[in-house]
């Protein structure tokens, strides 16, 4: 039977030969099983969005009101958050939490969870700081390193604290990365291993028979456990992208309302 | 010891870390009852720090797991 982990497997289904890139050696071109399960999010996110506003009407339908809903969501926590000036920052915020929300909830569907690979958390862990980054320097120029400096704070611990403040602004990107990852990849391994082990214990108990048969209860009991956790799963997979959604806004915020006190 | 055996020692431990985590999360949500008990009309509105708190916490027991599975697959 395969691991728990083998489903975290990028494997390529359609190969287009190898390249040789520069620094990076010999690569493999291949649309791979994270690459199809990507695509289906995005088409699945485009085809919600314009299904929900496709023939809006004052007095919404069901799908219309699944859009609102969801677009009136993160509007409010936009707006909550980075304050009068939350709308412009708000399709970077929606855009970030549809992605993640509709990855999650495809790995539920799926074999595949992109948002189990580390590469696919970094890189929107990457693109969230990279904005937070240039959004600042271009609202604040060098004033962005204000951010690093502690009006509040004593003088003589200006500099300590400080230098707390970077190291923990240069890991924001990690642990926003490692946050979504690790939440992914945990629940689905442990899934998986409570799925397994109702087959294991089940046919143990079939196949040795006798005193094994009171393996039986233990199974059932892992089986309700996993309809349990798959129950937790889709929680997880939506609180997870409105805690991505709602770190980018912070982070948004420090650089956007810099200095005005908060 | 085998290195091997102390790997699975060594993610095992890694995982003692989500101890702290479990205790993290607990309380927040715990005094967030509390609060919110006490001040019913006010809960609603910090539905969404109590989600991001609750995140910070467990990012650090997520760690602790990260930590281990490397032990074993790193």
């Amino acid at each position: 039977m395969a691991g728990p982990i083998e489903q975290f497997e990028v494997k390529p289904l359609v190969e287009f030969g190898t390249v040789n890139v520069p620094v990076l050696g010999e690569q493999v071109i291949a649309i791979t099983n994270s690459h199809v399960a990507m695509t289906i999010a995005f088409v699945g996110v485009v085809g919600f969005l314009s299904l929900a506003t496709s023939g809006a009407k004052v007095v919404p339908g069901r799908m219309q009101a699944a859009g609102e809903s969801l677009f009136g969501m993160v509007d409010n926590l936009a707006n909550s958050i980075i304050g009068h000036e939350g709308r412009k920052y708000f399709p970077f915020a929606f855009t970030m939490f549809l992605m993640v929300l509709s990855m999650n909830l495809l790995g539920m569907f799926l074999t595949f969870t992109a948002t189990s690979q580390l590469a696919v958390t970094v890189t929107l862990g990457l693109i969230a700081f990279l904005t937070v980054v240039v959004v600042g320097l271009v609202k604040n120029g060098v004033g962005f390193l204000k951010l690093f400096w502690p009006a509040g704070a004593p003088l003589l611990l200006r500099p300590f604290v400080g230098l707390i403040e970077l190291v923990s602004f240069l890991l924001r990107p990690i642990t926003l990365a490692l946050r979504l990852f690790g939440n992914m990849l945990g629940g689905h391994v442990a899934l998986k291993i409570f799925a397994q082990f109702v087959v294991q214990l089940g046919a143990a108990a079939i196949v040795t028979g006798g005193l094994a048969y009171a393996l039986i209860p233990v199974a059932a009991l892992s089986l309700g456990m996993t309809v349990a956790m798959t129950a937790l799963e889709f929680l997880v997979a939506f609180l997870q992208a409105f805690v991505f959604t709602v770190l980018t806004c912070i982070y948004l915020n420090d650089v956007v309302n810099l200095g005005d006190g908060h | 010891m085998d290195a091997e055996a102390a790997k699975y020692i060594g993610a095992g431990l890694a995982t003692l870390g989500m101890i702290g985590s479990a205790l993290a999360v607990g309380n927040i949500f715990g005094n967030f009852l509390a609060g919110a008990l006490r001040n019913p009309a006010a809960a609603a509105s910090q539905v969404g720090n109590l989600f991001v708190g609750a995140a910070l916490a467990e990012a650090l027991g997520i760690l602790a797991f990260v930590l281990g599975v490397l032990m074993i697959f790193g």
